[in-house]
Formats: structure tokens, C-alpha cells, sequence
């Protein structure tokens, strides 16, 4: 049964919140066709869970509800579809959060569109999601928007799929239109997972409209002995597993109010971390040994996912923003050539051979797709050969980066194997990917990685001395006597070594680190001697590749 | 396709994080992201208890370093006077970098809520202060402490939400957000308002300032206050546009329940002096917090409407 009591207005707070503090959370997502019910399912849980405000009932019904009285006829779409253009067009655009909880849980619900428009709202309310409510229309059956929401959770690597299946009042509560429609679910689900690693689907028989085995048992439904929505809601074991997976942090942040303390701060994606662990800190491959779990209420013994903490080391690494942190035992892949599911969100389509920012964890870099292998059809769950993507088409695609990436798939981990893709003239989101396995290793190894840098070079003679022995280390470098601050801040943000040739003016360069080459034209060793600095720096790397220095 | 295995139940560690322990650390991750990805942020802090939130918040994402950003509080000049004294003592005893920005021009003109307007009167003093506060300092990124569970155009925000280059917001344009992994690029003159307070409810506030020690203004708590008296509002004394008719001064035994301008901002009678009888008083209530705020009520969709045009 649900733990839903009324909370009387003297009751004992102590306890109370004894009780909120021991509450875990479980964020899930509603997904289904337009006019499925979803706005409906989602206004009746709040209201039958007594977490809706009497002024916003009263927004939506024009009157007060009197305590006991039976319901008003309210409409529990208007509770939840806030735009504007929303309730005009009395259709949903873009995700709503919702916020509610029991006595055991509380509950963050993404209610997000039907509309194939909307794909890509869809997907974000879907990307943070422990559970994902697929509505059906039972006198409709599956429809093409509920394949594409099933997909799109499987893919999205959602453990806990709950099929309800709404507005029973309009067929009778009919058994039988029930289980074909569970059947034609089971095997929907074991086509989207041929592999045999399907989430676990549990269906139930509601009206959202009436409320049947929402939050109470419904009377009408007596053929159905499963949980209620809520019950299992409520339930439901919450995704805990990433405490339990080799550990990675990926370094948001180094802290350094002096020069006694430098903590490496961020949330950490996967595992739990111990005072003491030996930690390999990427891509320099260098090893330590943890010596504080740093929060600011005290340091801990040991921290778990998904904690936001900061670490420091028994030696001294250099590591930066970008970089991982993993236990030195299991240590992530690395690769610069991907293969990876995509869900395309951009008006714009895919080209490939194009430049685009790929942000991994906490690092963006530049990236190209070199080749699209499939589409997949939703309707017919077929994949189709084609050479590019466009809005709400998901795919699998081959990606190159200009620098490792170290991940875990995103099957083990989605932290750690998850990506998005950003257009660098608009900025827009173009894309998001989740890693499948990476594409020849062993090119990888030597990459060489260099961190973007802005390079002043006086004389063109220098500029292209040097240009030529950067290129000559397969480093990404690209030259330009243009003075213009914004040109220079989109090109380091591309990751590359930038050499700016002629006397750099004041304007042009303020707020930018500037690295110059030695003006003496008398100098012969003065290339040499600037990428010798560049080292140092740890803007070029050591000239041994990651793989020596680990072994 | 890539699925997860379901968990393995026996492997599970017996120590669950909390709710709250989830809300801080996304929180924090995304304080710390904000700092490194934009040159110039600031946070908005409005004196309120999610201001008072965040602030630790922020305190805790970049320990044992100091906030790396300065605050940046929207002066409306009709801020209850304990708000004020609030703000400089703690800014003083936390070493904050506090800037104040007031709408000097539209103040000097005798801009005020009665004579233009709430709507007028927000738009000069809140939302146009606002944005050329963050216009004169060169802000490219602006923490605000809304929470989804607002009102209803809130909770389709996302927690990085794009401003053009007037500073509005497209709420049927905005950017896919997926996983922790946010886009925070932008052209000169955009901007990004960052949200770390998304997730949180009114009451996950309150329980967080109780289990924290989190100091917040003395208006929250019950005590004798000067009201004046009309119907079912309390309209404080203080700075108060409203003409009193006989008798309808009275000192009651009240609080506000969010802290906006004295002229605007209605109280409730209350007995809640402490945080527990706060949350206590809460969850009886069962309505929403902006309820005893004027300004929503203005029109249907009001919030909406200030937000496009560039308010928090
Ligand atoms: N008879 C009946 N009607 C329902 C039920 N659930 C939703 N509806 C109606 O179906 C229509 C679409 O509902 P809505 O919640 O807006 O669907 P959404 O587009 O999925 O959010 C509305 O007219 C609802 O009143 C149900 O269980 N039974
Ligand atoms: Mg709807």
C-alpha cells in the first residue's frame, strides 16, 4: 500500500523530519503519444498524493475544493502545461519538472512532450531518468510515438520501464484488451534488446482521468493483483550501482587557495574513493596515492558516486580541468576513434568531416563524425544505410577527436560514456552520444595531446620554423596575423595551438595567456628552445607517449 | 543497443545517499562547472532563504578556496530594512564580494508600485536593473536561485537557460540538456542563467537551513509586527503605500513567507518562530509560496511574461 497519510496540522515535526531525512529519490520521466493522458496521469498522482497547492487547483477550476467533499471536475493536464502556447494549443512543447513525495521517497518527474518535434525535450528529461513511464492509449494499443519513448529509454540506457496503460474506463476495464496489449509490450521490448539485456517492464491497468490503480486499487480492474502506480513508485529499488563501479572522477576544478592546499574538485561519475587508494590521473598516466577526501563539512574516510568532492594527492601531479582521475586498478579506455549512438536535435543536419566541440565529462574538444553507419527506423526497428542525420533521427556513428578520450561504454556507465556534440558557429546542441566501443586502439596510443595555446611569434621566418616542427608532431596548429580577440578566444576553444604572427597589440591579447617565441633572429636555437618551454609548461607533452609511461 | 544490467540488489552499499546529499552534490557540480567554463559570473543574491541556500552552497562547491565570483543583489530601494542590515553584516563577515545595483534613474523619477503599477514598477526596478547591472559589469553568467516547484513557467526552465543578447528568454527554443553535460558556449553580449537550485523544493530549503545552521533574515520568524489589516492580508507598516483606514493597525503575531519588496509583499499570521515550527507551518499550509506575493496575480501567465522579458 502507498504511505500516504494526511498530515495533520499538529503533528509531531521531530519525527517528521527524522523521516524526510531518511527519504531517498527516484527521478523519473513520462513519455507517450499526444492525448495518451501523460499531463493527466501526472496532475492525478500530485493530486491524489495531496502534493498540489489549493491555490493552483483553484487557478485551474475557478473554485475551492472543500475538505472531503468529492473532487471537482478539474482538469489535471492544466495543472502541469505551463507555457503559455502550451495551454493555448493544449499540447506539451517542452519538459516539466514536477516535484512530489510519500512518506518513503520523494519523486522528481519529467513530463515531457509526445510530439515527434520534440525529440529532443524528450531526451533530456529522459537523460537524468532512473524510470520511465511509457503511457498507452488502450484503445489505441502501441502506437509510433510509445515504439520511439521505448526506444529512446532503452537507449538512453533507463533500467525501469512501467507501461500504464491508460483510460481502462473507455474500454471496460476489459482483460482482454489488456494483455494483447502487454503482450505486443514484451515483444516490442525483446525487439529493442536483442542482446537479452532488457530493462524490466512492469504494466498496469489505470484510468488517470478516474484515478483507478494510480494512487488507491482500483475496484473495477479485478482480474489485475500487481501494485498500484505509486506503490510501485515507491517501491521500485533506486539506481545505486554506480557506487559499486571501478571509480572516475573527472576534474572540474583545481582548488588552490595557497600554496599548502590543491584539491581536484568534481562530482564523481562512478565507485567510491578511499583515503589511501592509489589513483591514476589522466592523460598523463602519472600515479599517486589519495591523501584527503576534502568537503567543507570535514574530510571524509571515503566518498561514493555521486558525490561532489575534492581530492589531493601524496605527490605532486600536475592535473587540470579536463583531465580523470581513476582507481589505478581498473583504469578507463582510451581511444580517439569512437563508435556511438546518437540522438541528432539540430534543425541542421549531421555533415560529416566537419568540425564540431564533443564535451565529454569535463573536457571539449574538437571532433568530426567521419561516417554514419545506420539510421534506425522506429517503425519498423530496421536500420537503414544512410550518410547523415537530421532532427530527431537516432544513429550510429563513427567519431574521431583530436585528443583520447578515456571512457567506459555507456552500457557500464552513463557518467563516463556519455557525450554531447556542439555546433561551433552556433553553439547549439547539436546532438547527444552515448559511447559503444572504441574503434582501433592502437592508433590511439600515440596521439600525442597538447593543450590549446596562444603563441606569439614576432617574425614570419620564426612562425613558419615553428609552424612546421609543431605539424611535424601531428600537433593541431593553425597560424593567423589577424588581431582580433574574439577570433583568437573561438580558435583556442577549438583546442588548437594558435601562433600569432607580428607584434601582438595589448588589446588583442588582454585576459589571454601569451606564450612568446624569443625575438633574437641571432638566436638559432630559439624554435627549439620555445618548444622546450612548451613542455615545461605542459602545453606540448612529454615527448614519451601515455602508454611507456604507464608500463 | 546499449542497456544497463539491472542491479545486483546484494552488492548494493548499505550507506544510501539522502535526498538532500543528491540535491548538493548536482548543486555543486554545477556552481563549479559555471566557474570554469564562463569568464565573467556573478551570482544574484537576493537576501532570500534560496539566496541563503546558495550561498552555501557555493561556499561548499569551491572549499577550502573563497567564492570565486562576486554577488550581485538587484536593490529595488523598497527592500524591508532588516533585509539590508542582513546583507552588509554577512557580506562583511563572510569577506563577500557584494555589488549592489539600483535602478538610480527610475528611483530618482519616484518610481513606485502604486503610482506606475506592479507590472511597470518590476519591469523598472527589478527586471531593467537587473539586466543593466549585469550589462555594466560584463556578467556572462548569472547564478539565480529559482527552483522548479515555483509556479508552472519555472518548471520547464532548464538549469543553464540561454539569454539572447537583450537578455530574454525563448522558452519554446531552448537547448537540449542532457545528463550533467551542459553548453555553456555562447556569442559576445549572450548570456547563460544558471539555476543549481532546479531540484529543490520549498521544503528541501527548509530542511537544508535547519540541518546546515543556514542564518536567514529575521522576517521569516514570527513576532509581534505593525500590519495593516484588510480582509485576509496583512500588509506590513514599513514603507507601506497603502492608506490605513481607523483601526486597521494592529500588531500581530506574524512573518513573511518570502521576502520581496515591503510595498508588495504581503505577511500571514503565524505562530512560527522557529525553523521547525516553519516546516511544520508548511506542510499544514498546502499553498504555494508566491501565493502571498502580489505580483503573480497581476494576469494569467505573469511569470512567463516578466521571464521572456529578461527577469529571473
Ligand atoms: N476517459 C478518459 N479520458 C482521459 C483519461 N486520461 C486522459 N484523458 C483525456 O484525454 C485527453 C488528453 O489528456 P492529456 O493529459 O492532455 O494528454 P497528454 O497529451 O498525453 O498530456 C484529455 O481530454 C483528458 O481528459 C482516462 O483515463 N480516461
Ligand atoms: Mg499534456
Amino acid at each position: 500500500m502507498p504511505t500516504l497519510t494526511p498530515i495533520e496540522p499538529d503533528f509531531a515535526i521531530e519525527e517528521f523530519l527524522h523521516a524526510e531525512q531518511q527519504k531517498d529519490l527516484l527521478r523519473f520521466s513520462t513519455a507517450g503519444s499526444v492525448d495518451d493522458g501523460k499531463s493527466t496521469l501526472i496532475g492525478r498522482l500530485l493530486y491524489d498524493s495531496r502534493n498540489v497547492y489549493e491555490d493552483q487547483v483553484r487557478a485551474v477550476t475557478g473554485k475551492t475544493i472543500a475538505p472531503g467533499a468529492k473532487a471537482p471536475a478539474i482538469d489535471f493536464a492544466q495543472l502541469t502545461d505551463g507555457l503559455r502556447a502550451e495551454r493555448e494549443q493544449g499540447i506539451t512543447i517542452d519538459v516539466a519538472y514536477r516535484f512530489f513525495s510519500t512518506q518513503r521517497r520523494k519523486f522528481i518527474i519529467a513530463d515531457t512532450p509526445g510530439h515527434e518535434q520534440y525529440t529532443r525535450n524528450m531526451a533530456t528529461g529522459a537523460s537524468t531518468a532512473d524510470l520511465a513511464i511509457i503511457l498507452i492509449d488502450a484503445r489505441k494499443g502501441i502506437l509510433t510515438q510509445s515504439r520511439r519513448h521505448s526506444y529512446i529509454a532503452s537507449l538512453l540506457g533507463i533500467r525501469h520501464l512501467v507501461a500504464a496503460v491508460n483510460k481502462m474506463d473507455l474500454v471496460d476495464f476489459s482483460e482482454d484488451v489488456y494483455n494483447t496489449i502487454v503482450s505486443d509490450l514484451h515483444t516490442l521490448l525483446g525487439q529493442l534488446n536483442p542482446d537479452g539485456n532488457a530493462p524490466s517492464l512492469v504494466t498496469i491497468p489505470v484510468s488517470a482521468l478516474d484515478g483507478d490503480n494510480v494512487v488507491e486499487p482500483s475496484t473495477r480492474t479485478p482480474w489485475y493483483s500487481g501494485p498500484t502506480l505509486l506503490q510501485h513508485l515507491e517501491e521500485v529499488p533506486v539506481w545505486t550501482e554506480e557506487a559499486t563501479a571501478p571509480f572516475r572522477l573527472p576534474v572540474q576544478r583545481v582548488i588552490r587557495p595557497d600554496q599548502h592546499y590543491r584539491g581536484f574538485a568534481g562530482q564523481i561519475a562512478a565507485g567510491t574513493i578511499h583515503r589511501g587508494d592509489t589513483i591514476v590521473a589522466l592523460p598523463s598516466g602519472r600515479t599517486s596515492r589519495v591523501a584527503s577526501i576534502t568537503t567543507f563539512d570535514g574530510d571524509l574516510e571515503k566518498a561514493s558516486a555521486p558525490l561532489s568532492i575534492a581530492l589531493t594527492m601524496e605527490d605532486e601531479l600536475d592535473i587540470s580541468r579536463g583531465d580523470v582521475i581513476s582507481i589505478a586498478a581498473h583504469p578507463p579506455q582510451h581511444a580517439t576513434a569512437l563508435e556511438a549512438s546518437v540522438v541528432w536535435f539540430d534543425a541542421t543536419r549531421l555533415e560529416t568531416h566537419r568540425p564540431y566541440l564533443l564535451k565529454h565529462g569535463t573536457q571539449t574538444l574538437p571532433a568530426r563524425v567521419t561516417r554514419v553507419l545506420h539510421r534506425t527506423n522506429i517503425q519498423t526497428l530496421t536500420d537503414e544505410a544512410v550518410n547523415s542525420l537530421g532532427m530527431n533521427d537516432i544513429g550510429v556513428v563513427e567519431i574521431e577527436s583530436t585528443r583520447s578520450l578515456f571512457f567506459d561504454p555507456y552500457a557500464e556507465n552513463r557518467a563516463s560514456g556519455s557525450f554531447i556534440l556542439i555546433d561551433p558557429q552556433t553553439n547549439a546542441t547539436a546532438a547527444a552520444g552515448m559511447i559503444r566501443r572504441s574503434l582501433g586502439t592502437a592508433t590511439a596510443i600515440h596521439t600525442p595531446t597538447h593543450k590549446a595555446a596562444l603563441l606569439s611569434v614576432h617574425t614570419p621566418e620564426q612562425a613558419t620554423t615553428l609552424e612546421a616542427a609543431l605539424l611535424a608532431e601531428n600537433f593541431a596548429v593553425v597560424r593567423t596575423k589577424l588581431q582580433s580577440q574574439p577570433i583568437l578566444r573561438s580558435l583556442l576553444s577549438l583546442g588548437l595551438l594558435v601562433i600569432l604572427e607580428g607584434i601582438p597589440t595589448e588589446h588583442t591579447t588582454v585576459g589571454l595567456e601569451l606564450h612568446t617565441l624569443e625575438a633574437d633572429p641571432q638566436s638559432p636555437n630559439a624554435v627549439a628552445a620555445f618548444l622546450n618551454h612548451l613542455r615545461a609548461v605542459h602545453i606540448l607533452p612529454a615527448q614519451k607517449g601515455i602508454e611507456e609511461q604507464q608500463s | 543497443m546499449p542497456t544497463l544490467a539491472p542491479p545486483d540488489i546484494a552488492a548494493l552499499p548499505a550507506s544510501r545517499l539522502s535526498h538532500l546529499q543528491l540535491l548538493e552534490a548536482e548543486s555543486i557540480q554545477i556552481f563549479r562547472e559555471v566557474a570554469s567554463e564562463f569568464q565573467k559570473p556573478v551570482m544574484l543574491y537576493s537576501i532570500g532563504k534560496d539566496s541563503s541556500v546558495m550561498l552555501r552552497l557555493a561556499q561548499k562547491a569551491f572549499y577550502p578556496g573563497p567564492i570565486p565570483f562576486p554577488l550581485l543583489h538587484v536593490d529595488t530601494g523598497y527592500k524591508f530594512n532588516e533585509m539590508i542590515s542582513f546583507r552588509d553584516n554577512l557580506a562583511k563577515e563572510l569577506n563577500l564580494d557584494l555589488r549592489v545595483w539600483r535602478n538610480e534613474q527610475a528611483l530618482a523619477d519616484g518610481a513606485n508600485p502604486v503610482a506606475l503599477g506592479t507590472q511597470r514598477c518590476c519591469g523598472l526596478l527589478k527586471t531593467t536593473a537587473l539586466l543593466d547591472g549585469l550589462r555594466n559589469y560584463g556578467f556572462d553568467a548569472a547564478f539565480g536561485g529559482a527552483r522548479r516547484d515555483e509556479e508552472k513557467s519555472r518548471a520547464k526552465e532548464r538549469i543553464f537557460s540561454f539569454r539572447d543578447k537583450a537578455g530574454q528568454w525563448d522558452p519554446k527554443n531552448q537547448r537540449p540538456e542532457l545528463w550533467n553535460l551542459y553548453n555553456a558556449r555562447i556569442a559576445p553580449g549572450e548570456s547563460i542563467r544558471v539555476f543549481p537550485l532546479s531540484n529543490w523544493t520549498e521544503l528541501d530549503i527548509w530542511h537544508y537551513i535547519l540541518l546546515e545552521n543556514i542564518p536567514i533574515v529575521p522576517l521569516y520568524f514570527a513576532k509581534e509586527r505593525e500590519m495593516i489589516v484588510r480582509g485576509d492580508s496583512l500588509i506590513p507598516v514599513e514603507q507601506s503605500f497603502v492608506k490605513s483606514l481607523p483601526g486597521e493597525v494592529q500588531w500581530i503575531k506574524s512573518r513573511l513567507r518570502s521576502l520581496g519588496c515591503s510595498p508588495c509583499t504581503g505577511a500571514i499570521r503565524s505562530d512560527a518562530d522557529t525553523i521547525p515550527k516553519i516546516i511544520a507551518e508548511l506542510v499544514s499550509f498546502r499553498s504555494s509560496e508566491r501565493a502571498n506575493r502580489v505580483i503573480d496575480h497581476d494576469q494569467d501567465g505573469s511569470m512567463e511574461i516578466k521571464k521572456r522579458e529578461g527577469y529571473f
